[in-house]
């Protein structure tokens, strides 16, 4: 008869996942980051108190812990880019956003890379380009990094494009822009050949006006 | 576009930035936002009950009612207000998800006025968050079906017959729904009365009746009067016969008729008595033929079709089988187990009726289940120990899986039932993201096609425009920031399968002019498009029936028709991509391209041989000459 019972309860045995996992989950999501005051923030941005303010409400609301972790700051990407898959340059982003490396961004780092890239000045916007494209931080862009980034801006546009997408197309942009920027072919881009190639461009120079009004 | 992702529009578009060192062109110029940028507090009344709100917490989504400018056809000149002669209660959580982005079900509202709500606000019901999700569909789906009992009741088997059936048809249908015509009501009430006495005969022919005179002992019934049984019996099973032929006869699909469970109960019930004609009255084989009429109580099963609660019944059985093995299975171990003791008990004792374990299985059995008949009794001492052990378990055994089966009943028909609804509505959810997300996508092309259009009509007024959010145009511009980034656009899969197809073919019209660079270049558009679907492609294109022909015609046309409304950039940027193809001005070569079609090279051995190519390049101008001449160009299937 203890077989019988046995063989009644063999099905309901069930193990549950752990749950340790959803622990973790729920302490992360526990803290929370108030930032500086808004006078200070007003100082050290070129925004003003009303939009600085428009842009914590915002903020605030998609990240109630005042953190974006990497994974959200993914999500939130992807979804302006339906096409294809902007998991690789949101990661770039990611980094360049969060100059602190502490993995993730806080008020702070947001409100300032939004300063510099909307309020800066060219020289500002296209040292925040380097950082972006320098993705080991070396102070030096090589090709790797290079076709890197090239590659993950191509991701981004998916899989129908018009021409169709070949696949040296990365490597034949990259070399374009070694060709344009590395000035004493060494094989790597500096920031000042980078700044001084940039300022050469008229379209990149009269690109870089256009986004001043997005705030 | 998803919920919230407005806020971080902004930063999408400061990051594109860093594209800007990369672009080969310029960047587009930015929409001109012309409405107020700064943040302000809404008013919105709703039946007297004010609300406040910042504009922006509106705006997240754009694509409902508060979101878009349709709530200006609410605006309140006098009141400076949105008035919204609406229910307050409810508004106050589509606030809510403005607020939070998350849309919750009220568990104490009615759910078609929450519906109702929803629809009025242009809120769609799907991003209802997953904690009311569950008790949402619950209760749409009750009302759905209440709704849906309702109205089956009311019209039921009334459904009209579709006009022009056949008299099979007909007569399938007066078989499957007897509610049709009273002489289908006829006949289904007269078979079902035939059944009746069917059995009633087959149960009163073996009563024994008064012997007749002269005799004894005492006659069944059936003996008696074995005339008039017989005459009865093949009254039945004529009738029998008959609507089992009717019914093989009407059937849309006789296979699956002859398969089905009816069908093979009606043979069954029917087939005893033709082989009880056939027999011979031989004394060997009437044992057999004794046995063959047990198989006349399958008649009973017939009425199964004039009984929805036997169907049922039948249905739950089957879809609780595993239960029921699993109780058979956990019976048999302990009628085993307990039959080997018993038997083993009772081994030594003199004239015991445990003569073997088999022989035990009855005294396990009619123990278990306390029936206790008293025919096998255990004598010695071990015996009636563990024969009252058994009587013991018996009933926990039998009585502890039996509420089991009986919840298992209704949990595994309710999970069923709900399982595949979920199943449906998951694939439906699923499709509908997706197609909001081709929207978003679509969205954009759409635009572009519109910019297009714009471009060359320059008076065009602001119907192109439509009625596109500052949201949707700044995202368009970002997307557009990316295409001029990387030196292609954005296009849908119809375009993109047809620009495989067309730049294969076009690989194959410049072999003649360099051969190994065309094999460089056919080697990287292998990546693209499959081998096969480029020489089915090929095929299709080169096996030039005129109609063939003009639809690859179009298929170039669109390109062509692409090529001229999108600035010249784009046609030194197929220089770029092609590479190695010789695709100097577009308008030239495509000719080339479409003429050497019909002459195909000797990679397609097996395809005959087209027209002359003379006929071809004329259809060709024509279709292009009209080209120019129409304004709107169809590019994409949206």
């Amino acid at each position: 008869m203890g077989a019988v019972v046995g063989t009644l309860t063999m099905q309901t045995k069930q193990r549950r996942p752990s749950r340790d996992k959803a622990d973790d989950d729920l302490e992360m999501t526990m803290v929370c980051h108030r930032p500086e005051g808004l006078d200070q923030l007003e100082a050290q941005t070129n925004f003003s108190k009303r939009e600085l303010q428009v842009l914590y409400r915002g903020f605030k609301n998609e990240c109630p812990s005042g953190v974006v972790n990497e994974d959200t700051f993914k999500q939130i990407y992807s979804q302006f880019f339906p096409h294809g898959d902007a998991s690789t340059y949101a990661h770039f982003l990611f980094n360049a956003f969060d100059s602190a490396h502490t993995g993730s961004i806080k008020f702070e780092d947001f409100v300032t890379a939004l300063s510099i890239l909307l309020r800066g000045t060219i020289t500002e916007k296209l040292q925040w380009t380097f950082n972006l494209y320098d993705i080991n931080r070396d102070g030096y862009i090589n090709k790797e990094e290079m076709t890197d980034i090239v590659r993950a801006i191509y991701d981004m546009m998916g899989k129908y494009t018009y021409p169709v997408l070949k696949n040296d197309a990365p490597k034949q942009h990259v070399d374009a822009f070694f060709q344009k920027m590395d000035k004493n072919r060494d094989g790597v881009v500096t920031l000042d050949e980078f700044i001084l190639s940039c300022q050469e461009d008229e379209n990149i120079m009269r690109s870089l006006q256009l986004f001043e009004n997005v705030i | 576009m998803a919920a919230g992702v407005a806020t971080w529009l902004p930063f999408a578009r400061a990051a594109a930035v860093g594209w800007l060192p990369l672009a080969k062109k310029t960047m587009p110029k930015p929409p001109v936002d012309n409405t107020s940028r700064s943040d302000e507090i809404l008013y919105v009344n709703v039946s007297g009950v004010r609300f406040q709100t910042w504009k922006n917490t509106l705006d997240r989504y754009p694509d409902t009612l508060l979101g878009s400018s349709e709530k200006e056809f609410f605006y309140n000149e006098d009141t400076q207000e949105y008035f919204f002669d609406r229910d307050p209660e409810m508004f106050r959580h589509i606030l809510n998800f403005y607020r939070t982005g998350k849309l919750h079900y009220p568990r104490h509202e009615c759910i078609q006025a929450f519906d109702e709500e929803l629809a009025f606000y242009g809120i769609v019901p799907e991003i209802i968050g997953d904690c009311c999700m569950e008790e949402y569909r619950d209760k749409k789906k009750e009302n759905q079906e209440r709704l849906a009992e309702d109205t089956e009741a009311n019209e039921a088997m009334d459904a009209p017959l579709p006009p022009h059936s056949t008299s099979r048809e007909r007569l399938w249908r007066a078989f499957e729904n007897p509610h049709t015509s009273t002489m289908a009501l006829v006949f289904y009430y007269v078979t079902g009365f035939f059944i009746a006495v069917s059995v009633i005969a087959n149960v009163v022919e073996t009563v024994p009746c008064r012997p007749p005179k002269g005799s004894v002992k005492d006659l069944p019934c059936g003996e008696k009067y074995q005339l008039a049984f017989f005459c009865m019996d093949t009254a039945c099973v004529l009738i029998f016969t008959f609507e089992y032929l009717m019914r093989l006869f009407a059937a849309p699909s006789r296979c699956k008729f002859m398969r089905s469970v009816m069908s093979v109960i009606d043979v069954v019930a029917i087939m005893p008595y033709y082989i009880g004609l056939v027999m011979p009255e031989n004394e060997d084989v009437s044992g057999a033929f004794v046995t063959l009429r047990v198989f006349r109580v399958f008649r009973i099963f017939k009425f199964s079709r004039h009984s929805q609660g036997l169907r049922i019944l039948g249905y739950t059985l089957k879809s609780c089988a595993s239960e029921l093995g699993f109780l058979l299975f956990s019976l048999t171990m302990a009628i085993i187990i307990f039959a080997t003791v018993m038997f083993y008990a009772e081994k030594g004792t003199k004239g015991s009726t445990f003569t073997s374990i088999p022989a035990s299985f009855w005294y396990t059995i009619v123990t278990m289940t306390t029936l206790g008949y008293g025919d096998m009794v255990p004598n010695t001492i071990a015996g009636k120990i563990f024969g009252s052990i058994c009587s013991l378990s018996g009933v926990l055994v039998i009585a502890l899986p039996v509420p089991v089966i009986v919840s298992n009943f209704s949990r595994i028909y309710h999970q069923n039932q709900r399982a595949d609804k979920m199943r449906a509505q998951q694939k439906v959810r699923l499709a509908r993201i997706r197609m909001a997300k081709k929207g978003t996508a679509n969205a954009f092309l759409q635009y572009k096609e519109d910019r297009s259009v714009g471009d060359r009509q320059s008076n065009s007024t602001a119907l192109c425009v439509k009625n596109r959010s500052a949201f949707e145009h700044q995202h368009h511009h970002l997307l557009h920031c990316l295409e001029k980034t990387t030196n292609h656009e954005f296009t849908n899969e119809v375009n993109y399968s047809e620009l495989c197809m067309t730049e294969s073919v076009g690989f194959r019209t410049s072999r003649s002019t360099s051969l190994s660079s065309q094999q460089g270049a056919q080697n990287n558009s292998t990546g693209c498009c499959p081998r096969r679907a480029r020489r089915r492609a090929a095929m299709r294109l080169a096996n030039s029936t005129v109609s063939v022909s003009r639809g690859s015609v179009q298929e170039l046309d669109t390109l062509h028709v692409k090529t001229t409304c999108i600035p010249p950039q784009t046609r030194s940027s197929l220089n770029a991509q092609a590479g190695d193809l010789k695709l100097n001005c577009g308008e030239q070569d495509f000719t080339a391209a479409i003429i050497s079609i019909p002459t195909p090279p000797a990679n397609t051995p097996d395809e005959s041989l087209p027209p002359s190519p003379a006929p071809i390049p004329g259809i060709l101008r024509n279709t292009r000459a009209t080209a120019y001449t129409s304004d709107t160009v169809k590019i994409s299937s949206l």
